[in-house]
């Protein structure tokens, strides 16, 4: 959190802070291209040899002239970017199919699956969390810090596989492909949620602790405010700004995050379309995926700040925080 | 006090014991395995676990034991490697940055903010993918997409020494830059990055692991973890023993590295001895 912005007008906040995004975004769509520039395979030679068509000097030149590839680098940039920004993300150098076509279909399927398992992320992490500091150094917070250790050890892939081999083999509870339905969102949803559940017990842990500690958690319990009342009411509330940057930072792992869990569940969404991608040399739907998904993180950071200048009165009187 | 911190203490020393441990028998793997990992023998293919092979063999007949072992060394050396180059290349920026200032740690600064804007995996998918498979281009891949984080973290220790009273005595007597850098500035700052660099040792084996899984990673036949796990995956109702060895030998190895990420944070924490301090 940056407190230079700190008791500002909520306007003249908002404006320096999307105003810093410009930097950002360019420099994330100029990184972008540059690696794209710099791969070794040629994005001409691969649609010819996509479309079927024999290779030769003649063609290429010819073609890489038509798409503007004899141009300077940074006019080549500037061009993509203008289209990038109109909507045109190029074709697919594997299939032709228009970019944002394919990008359209794929993108809400990601968000679904990332909100699914924020939300059952949240509602694991925060009760077991609190649970666990409230019962401090006592069997029930033992057995929470154990559990949410073995999760953060647990890779997103391992965890489908485990799920699939014992719920959807074993038991045949839920079936093995994520094919659009809501019981087959299920099982991708878990197998995203339960490491993240692992790390966020720790720190909605370490939250809590951190404001039990505080004297007026002492005050309220010594003026004889029901500790109940003052948990939920007051500490869940302080804690909040923790548990708001968990979030945040739990979508930017879960954007890059989920390519493994939609490849085993056959959950068609951008990692799934980015894979594919990448395994195909298909440069423009990987610099689609690439941009889209740090544009979304991006956007997410400001709302994340901008909602801590709402929850956060100090924000707002110019004394900071952290 | 005294007491809590000796636990920490040898805790950590039992925890760098075991990593020791498994570095040298990563070291020794290969004429340690019960068979040879990359034989294939077609006649015992998909063997369940039996005396000649402990956790069976895969679909070309080749011992799952022996190659889960031989993954080890991929594993552990390829995220220490990783998590090295972070610390290296973050650390020099960072302090370059912090030390030095003006237009150099602006411009830096702003690179690093870009390198922050991606989220973590998609960055390393884009290196990756444009590198095309590999384990060097894994390594890679996810090294460029750590250090920015050390080099911010750097960067806010050395711009808090910069302060310090004993930064001013050493420059007061006369001691020139260089040696104001590397004898006061560096240790103090290297410690806590050192931390965060040990609690990232456990993720980072995961990461590439799942690099390795999507097809990124390591190339066949070498044997490793991700790769393997992703191999058994259509096998896995026939032959569960492909995908449970070499998931526990990713999960085992990764809870120790964390616990010895945690370990070294107890023992060195900066902002808990700063605590103890003040107090």
């Amino acid at each position: 959190m940056q407190t230079k912005y700190a008791g500002q007008p909520m306007a003249r906040y908002v404006l320096r802070r999307l105003l810093s995004l410009v930097p950002v975004l360019l420099g994330i769509t100029f990184l972008t291209y540059g690696l794209m520039y710099l791969s070794p395979s040629d994005p001409v030679e691969l649609l010819l040899q996509a479309q079927g068509i024999p290779v030769s000097e003649q063609v290429t030149q010819a073609m890489r002239h038509a798409a503007g590839l004899d141009r300077p680098f940074l006019q080549q940039y500037l061009s993509w970017l203008w289209n990038f920004i109109r909507g045109d993300m190029g074709v697919s150098l594997v299939d032709g199919r228009p970019v944002l076509a394919s990008l359209q279909a794929a993108l809400p399927r990601t968000l679904l699956l990332t909100l699914t398992s924020m939300a059952a992320t949240v509602l694991f992490s925060v009760p077991l969390g609190i649970l666990s500091a409230v019962r401090q150094d006592r069997v029930t917070d033992y057995l929470i810090r154990f559990l949410s250790f073995l999760g953060n050890s647990l890779p997103s892939f391992l965890v489908s596989l485990l799920l699939l081999y014992f719920i959807s083999i074993q038991l045949k509870l839920l079936p093995v492909l994520a094919s659009g339905t809501a019981g087959g969102l299920i099982l991708p949803t878990l197998a995203l949620a339960i490491p993240m559940t692992g790390k966020y017990i720790r720190q909605v842990r370490a939250a809590v602790l951190e404001q039990l500690g505080r004297d007026y958690v002492e005050g309220a319990i010594s003026r004889g405010v029901p500790t109940r009342v003052v948990l939920w009411r007051d500490i869940l509330h302080n804690a909040m700004l923790t548990i708001l940057t968990l979030l945040s930072l739990s979508m930017g792992s879960l954007l890059g995050g989920t390519a493994a869990v939609e490849r085993i569940f056959v959950w068609r969404g951008m990692g799934y379309m980015v894979m594919d991608a990448i395994l195909g040399r298909d440069y423009p739907v990987i610099q689609a995926f690439v941009v889209w998904m740090s544009v979304i993180y991006v956007a997410i950071n400001l709302l994340t700040d901008l909602s801590y200048y709402f929850l956060d009165p100090r924000m707002r009187q110019g004394l900071g925080v952290h | 006090m005294r007491t809590a911190n000796r636990a920490a203490k040898l805790r950590l020393a039992v925890l760098l014991v075991l990593v020791a441990v498994l570095c040298i028998f990563c070291l020794a793997a290969p004429s340690l395995l019960p068979n040879d990992p990359s034989q294939a023998h077609l006649l015992a293919a998909k063997q369940p676990p039996s005396t000649r092979y402990p956790f069976g063999t895969d679909w070309l007949g080749r011992c799952v034991c022996s190659r889960v072992l031989a993954g080890a060394s991929t594993s552990v050396f390829s995220a220490l490697t990783i998590v090295g180059l972070t610390l290296a290349v973050g650390c020099a920026v960072g302090i370059v940055c912090g030390y030095f200032g003006g237009v150099v740690d602006t411009v830096l600064m702003r690179v690093v903010d870009i390198f922050l804007a991606f989220p973590g995996m998609v960055l390393a998918l884009a290196v990756a993918g444009m590198l095309g498979p590999g384990l060097k281009n894994a390594v890679l891949a996810l090294a460029a997409t750590g250090w920015p984080q050390y080099a911010r973290l750097t960067r806010s220790y050395v711009l808090s020494l910069r302060q310090e009273n004993f930064i001013h005595a050493a420059r007061l007597n006369g001691q020139s830059p260089a040696s104001i850098l590397f004898l006061h500035i560096f240790p103090n700052a290297v410690r806590p990055v050192l931390v965060t660099a040990s609690l990232s040792i456990g993720g980072t084996i995961l990461n590439l692991a799942g690099l390795s899984f999507l097809g990124l990673g390591a190339l066949p036949p070498t044997a490793e973890w991700g790769s393997m796990l992703a191999d058994g995956r259509g096998l896995m109702q026939q032959a569960p023993w492909l995908i449970f060895f070499p998931g526990a030998a990713i999960f085992l190895t990764s809870i120790l590295f964390n616990l010895l990420g945690d370990s070294v944070r107890d023992v060195l924490d900066p902002l808990d001895s700063q605590r103890k301090q003040y107090k």
